[in-house]
Parts: C-alpha cells; sequence; structure tokens
C-alpha cells in the first residue's frame, strides 16, 4: 500500500534530514493526534526538529521552555495578581474585569489560534515530577477552564504537540500512555555525511572523509565530560574549510581542539591520552 | 499471531497497556502500517515501547514473532529516482483500466518485483517495464498514483534485518552499564532547597503583606530552589578491583561529569577503609580519614564502591591491612562503622554479582551498609536509598 501524502506529511526539510524512523514517529504523531515525545543524546537535534517540522508544514511554531520551577498552568494562563493590586491602588483601570488580567500561556495560545500551530514543549524533564501529570487532562481534550472568568478555553485545531526530554527524570507513565515515543540515535557515520553535506555542499570528499574519521574516534572515548556532538562537529567542519587544512593535516592531528571539546578538562585529559604516556589515565585522575 | 505479540512484548517485560496495544490497532486500522512490515515495525514501537531501554527487547520480540514472515524484497533507491520523474499521465482506455482493476495488490506486488528482476535500465513510456508515464501498473504516473513504493524509504533494509541487528542492546538498563545510564541514575540523587539570591516572587506573602499594607504595594522575594546534594565518593583500587576497572571508571566519570551537585569529593581506597584515605589511584597522597570525620558534614551522601572480599583479618584485626607501612591501630570495621555513624546516608555499591556475597567480610560490612550491586537496577536502588532517611 501506498503512503498518501496526507499521513506523508512530515518529509524532513532542506537543512534537517530525517531518519525513516523519525519521519514515521512525526507522522503517525500527527495523524492520530498524539504528542510526540522525543529522547536523544544533546546534540542530535531534538528542538530543531519541532522548527523543520513548523518550517516543513508552514506552520507557526509556539515554544514553551520549561524549567525547574515551571507549573503546569504556567502553560494554560496566568493570573496578573499583583498588577491587578497594583491597579487597585493607582491605576485607574476597572479592576472588576478580571478578563484583562489574565494572560494565556503557550498552551493556552496554541489552543486559540486560528489555524493549526506546532507547538514545543521543550525539556519536560526539567520540570517537577508531577508536571506531565498535571497536563494529561489539557493534552487530551485540548481543553481547559479558567475558574475566575469561568471560561473553557477549546482548542480550535488540535496542535501538532512535540516534547523533548533528557531524561533526567522518569516520566510518569500515564503521561508516557498518551505519547507517541521516539529516541533519536546518534547519527552513524552515513547519516552524518549527508548532514554534513546538506551544510557544507561543496566540501571536499577526502576532507570529509576524514573528519567524520576523526569525529567518531573521539566519540568513543567514554571518559569526556561532554562528548562532541552535530552540532559541534559542523562547526568544525566550518572552522577547517574556514582555516584551508587539507585532509592530510587532519588524518594526522586534530586542528581546533577547541571547536569540538568544550570543557577544559576534556582537553587536557584528550591531550594526556594522546601523548601516549603511560599513566594518562591515573594523571587525568589525579589532577582533581 | 497477532495478538500473541502484546503477550510476547510482555514476556520480554516491555511494560505495554492495554491503552497503548489499543492505539496500535487504532492506527493499523486505519491504515497507517501501510501493508509493510518496515512501516509496521517503526509505528509499533513508536506506539507501545516508550522508553529507549526497552528498544532492544522490542526487537527480540518482534523476531520472535514475525521471523518466518515473507517481506518484498527492497525497492532499490534509483527506481524510486526515475518515477520521481513523471512524464505526461498516459489516460487509460477502459479495457485497460479494467484489466488493471483485476489484478488485485498481491499481484501487482509479485509482478512488480518479477519485472524490478528483469529490468536492467531506467524506462518512460511503453507498457510493461517500471518507469514513467507508461500503462504498466507499475511506476509513477500509473493506475496507483505514486507508484508501488514497497518499503523504499527503509534504507536497504527490511523489519527484521533491523531488529536482528539489536542496535539497541546497549540502552537495556538490566544487562549493561555506561556513563549514560550511571547520569540518569546519579541525576535523581537531588536535595532541592532554597539557596542563593532572593530572586522569585513569593506572591502569597506578597498580597498578605499588601493587605497588612492597606493596599499600599510590598513585594516580597524569596530564594529559588537549588540542589543542595553534596556527593562523598569513596572507591576500593587495585587487587581484586582490577576486574572491575572499566565499569568502576564509568562510574566515576558519570559521577564527575555530572555537574549537578553542590559538591563532590573522591577518594581510593584499598580492600578496607582504615586512618587514610587516598587522593590518586596509585595511593600517594593520603589525608587522614579522622579529619574526613571531621571536616565534612555529616549531610554528605556517601557512595562506596568496592567488592567488600579481603581475609577476615583485614577487616577485624588491628594492623590488619594488607599494607605493611600501613600500620593500622585501628581495625578497619571500626573506621566504617565511624563513618556509618558519622555520615546519615551511606551506602555500599558491590561490582561483584549478588551471589557471591557470601564471603564472612561481605556480610560483616552489609550489616554496616545497605548493599547493592553494580548495574543500573542497583544504582537506582541505591540512590533512593540515599535519598529517603535511613
Amino acid at each position: 500500500m501506498v503512503k498518501t501524502p496526507e499521513f506523508n506529511k512530515f518529509v524532513g526539510t532542506n537543512k534537517y534530514i530525517v531518519s525513516p524512523a523519525l519521519q514515521n514517529a512525526v507522522n503517525v504523531a500527527i495523524a492520530l493526534g498524539r504528542p510526540l515525545l522525543v529522547k536523544g543524546e544533546p546534540g542530535t537535534g531534538k528542538t530543531l526538529l519541532a522548527h523543520n517540522i513548523a518550517l516543513g508544514l508552514n506552520k507557526k511554531l509556539i515554544v514553551w521552555n520549561i524549567k525547574s520551577t515551571t507549573k503546569a498552568r504556567d502553560g494554560l494562563y496566568f493570573y496578573d495578581t499583583v498588577q491587578r493590586l497594583n491597579d487597585a491602588r493607582f491605576g485607574d483601570r476597572d479592576i472588576s474585569d478580571i478578563q484583562q488580567y489574565i494572560k494565556l500561556g503557550k498552551l493556552g495560545e496554541s489552543f486559540i489560534a486560528p489555524e493549526q500551530e506546532v507547538l514545543l514543549i521543550d525539556e519536560v524533564d526539567k520540570a517537577d515530577i508531577e508536571f506531565p501529570n498535571d497536563l494529561l487532562n489539557e493534552l487530551d481534550d485540548m481543553s481547559f477552564y479558567i475558574p475566575e472568568t469561568r471560561k473553557t478555553i477549546t482548542a480550535q485545531h488540535r496542535p501538532i504537540v512535540i516534547i523533548t526530554s533528557n531524561s533526567e527524570k522518569e516520566l510518569p507513565d500515564a503521561f508516557l500512555r498518551r505519547c507517541v515515543f521516539h529516541y533519536i540515535e546518534f547519527p552513524d557515520s552515513e547519516m552524518m555525511e549527508q548532514i554534513a553535506r546538506v551544510h557544507f555542499p561543496n566540501i571536499e570528499k577526502n576532507l570529509l572523509k576524514e573528519v567524520l574519521k576523526q569525529f567518531y574516534f573521539l566519540r568513543q572515548i567514554d571518559e569526556f565530560r561532554k562528548k562532541p556532538s552535530t552540532s559541534e562537529l559542523l562547526d568544525w567542519v566550518q572552522a577547517l574549510i574556514a582555516g584551508g587544512l587539507s585532509p592530510g593535516k587532519v588524518e594526522k592531528e586534530i586542528p581546533f581542539l577547541g571547536v569540538l571539546l568544550k570543557k577544559e578538562a576534556d582537553v587536557e585529559y584528550f591531550q594526556a591520552r594522546s601523548s601516549g604516556t603511560q599513566g594518562a589515565r591515573f594523571k587525568f585522575y589525579k589532577q582533581y | 499471531m497477532f495478538t500473541s505479540f502484546f503477550y510476547i512484548l510482555k514476556k520480554y517485560k516491555v511494560p505495554v497497556s492495554i491503552t497503548e496495544w489499543m492505539a496500535l490497532i487504532g492506527a493499523l486500522n486505519q491504515g497507517y502500517a501501510w501493508s509493510n512490515l518496515t512501516d509496521f515495525y517503526f509505528l509499533a514501537r513508536s506506539l507501545l515501547v516508550k522508553s529507549e531501554t526497552f528498544y532492544d527487547q522490542y526487537d527480540l520480540a518482534f523476531q520472535e514473532v514475525f521471523k518466518g514472515i515473507e517481506t518484498p524484497s527492497e525497492i532499490r533507491d534509483e527506481v524510486l529516482e526515475w518515477l520521481k520523474n513523471p512524464l505526461n499521465q498516459l489516460p487509460f482506455s477502459p479495457e485497460e483500466l479494467a484489466k488493471i482493476q483485476q489484478m488485485d495488490a498481491e499481484e501487482i506486488l509479485r509482478l512488480f518485483e518479477e519485472r524490478l528482476r528483469e529490468q536492467r535500465e531506467a524506462h518512460h513510456g511503453g507498457n510493461k517495464w517500471i518507469g514513467t508515464g507508461g500503462t504498466s501498473p507499475f511506476g509513477h504516473s500509473g493506475y496507483h498514483p505514486g507508484g508501488i513504493r514497497v518499503g523504499g524509504e527503509s534504507r536497504y533494509r527490511s523489519a527484521i534485518k533491523i531488529a536482528a541487528e539489536r542496535r539497541f542492546k546497549n540502552y537495556r538498563s538490566d544487562l549493561t552499564l555506561d556513563v549514560r545510564q550511571i547520569k540518569v541514575a546519579l541525576k535523581k540523587l537531588r536535595h532541592l532547597s532554597r539557596i542563593g539570591p532572593e530572586d522569585e516572587l513569593d506572591l502569597e506573602n506578597t498580597v498578605d503583606k499588601t493587605c497588612k499594607n492597606a493596599g499600599d504595594l510590598e513585594l516580597v522575594w524569596m530564594r529559588s530552589r537549588q540542589n543542595a546534594a553534596k556527593l562523598l565518593l569513596l572507591m576500593d583500587v587495585g587487587g581484586s578491583m582490577d576486574l572491575h576497572i572499566t565499569v568502576c571508571s564509568r562510574l566515576f566519570s558519570a559521577a564527575h561529569s555530572t555537574t549537578h551537585f553542590k559538591a563532590l569529593q573522591y577518594y581510593y581506597f584499598h580492600n578496607c577503609i582504615y586512618d587514610k584515605l587516598y587522593k590518586d589511584v596509585e595511593r600517594w597522597d593520603s589525608i587522614a580519614t579522622s579529619s574526613l570525620l571531621h571536616t565534612l558534614p555529616s549531610d554528605y551522601k556517601v557512595i562506596i564502591v568496592g567488592d567488600a572480599s579481603m581475609a577476615t583479618s583485614e577487616l577485624i584485626a588491628r594492623y590488619g591491612s594488607i599494607h605493611y607501612h600501613d600500620q593500622n591501630e585501628t581495625p578497619g570495621i571500626e573506621w566504617l562503622k565511624r563513618l556509618s555513624d558519622h555520615f546519615t546516608h551511606c551506602v555500599w555499591i558491590n561490582p561483584d554479582t549478588p551471589s557471591y556475597w557470601k564471603h564472612p567480610t561481605v556480610s560483616a560490612i552489609k550489616h554496616l551498609f545497605p548493599m547493592f550491586a553494580l548495574t543500573v537496577e542497583g544504582i537506582e536502588q541505591a540512590i533512593q536509598k540515599l535519598v529517603v532517611k535511613h
């Protein structure tokens, strides 16, 4: 059977390569009207995914960044009591009109939008453990009630909800049951080559080959505090091109190491390791 | 057979619920698997499995259920490329239409594969070969719009092959233990308290104060919540611990690269803790254990990593240390007791498998410290122990 265009809505964009599995997950989520939960290592493009879905489908994107203090209600609406208090004292506004002090949150905004929008709930695991549970009803029914004004806000069009998580906390089962889940794997070298080509169409073939070799060599070192990811690789390639370095040079050493390794400890560890002295590991432990 | 997939998933300990299963059935009813095993593999995975730690078990279950199933051979990408440039679509004559309609999907598929095997080059027009604009039932602008794109998106691999690769083996939580998993476990070790500058508006108190002020606005600020967990890591090195060096170094990397602790201190010892702890693996640079007990507040969470197996004398005898020059006047067990008395939250993580824990020194230490295995599950339990009052 052939995938219909109604289903196969998202196919990636010219700057964002999607794996077939991810593409499928996105389209399933859109077709079923369920939130898509995306996990994966930092730098695999979880947040960018939402941006590119919006771009690819030509829809507006609403970003709701979650912090450790974010409450579920913040996404729905905010009752500006302080402003009202202030107006009660000094203002000339009619404070009996509560409506003017109700400000919709990001989720509320996406509900009242005149057309379907993409809502990104970024780093949902940052918030309190109960946070996702508090959103269950709102995401299920796509409506919520504001007791202060006795009004119910209902979604005109179900927004496409993308939720990202860095697995800092376990998410509650009830929440997971309602989501479509996808884990973005770190791209293999074949896919990484495609990604690099999308960003640097004119890159020399040999250079790219050496770059990827060195990159995946660095990736398999477990002791790094932060392993280099896709965005670091792209920065590095740009630096190499700007520096006009030859593939041979990249093969022998790693120029502009600082672009790939962002922590001083990692750079020191790597240099100790590559100098090949016995006990480099001990030296590494010793410096702390 | 299909419902058995659900039970086989359960057998492999993938936590699937009825709700999720019904969602999959719903999606299948709407045809979202596109009669294609590869798409089904991804569809079912995204709806049934909610954590990458279960991807591997899912792969195993999938293999068990769908192993014998024949999938249409994968269509080469070049073929799809030709099909993307359609010439103008030829109108079908009524007879041709009728003929095409007679063929059922399977027959078309079979013919398609047969043709594909015979065909060696791009083809446009005509009525037999796969190409564009022809009257053959296979192709871009043919009777079936979009052409037959069986599994084309899967990049040469069928679902069974993907499942058989078991690329997510390393994400399982019950077997292997990598840095990332330990980090996730360690992240649970948090103790949130209000510290730092007062930069958060305390709404309730603001309202209170303002009311008391007869409506004159007075803002009250409070400190925001931050992690106040402090960690002391003590690691056994050398001797019998050499077997576990990789997994211990992973634990170390994870603890070290986890930045959310308020403080992290770590020391090494060999076999048992006596009056000195060491700042380095070679055990050159030392610090007195008693000074540690005096300087570190008792709310430090303590993780001790070691196999706890040693000669009985090393644990309970004066001068029992394996190193002659150590000359410990106080037996090791006494030092351990002082540690567990001083720090309110201590755990012992043992890299040996629990079946080896029958050694007399292990059981003696187990009386002092709650002991856990060095697996993801073990670490999670240990962290839980560290978070609650003991």
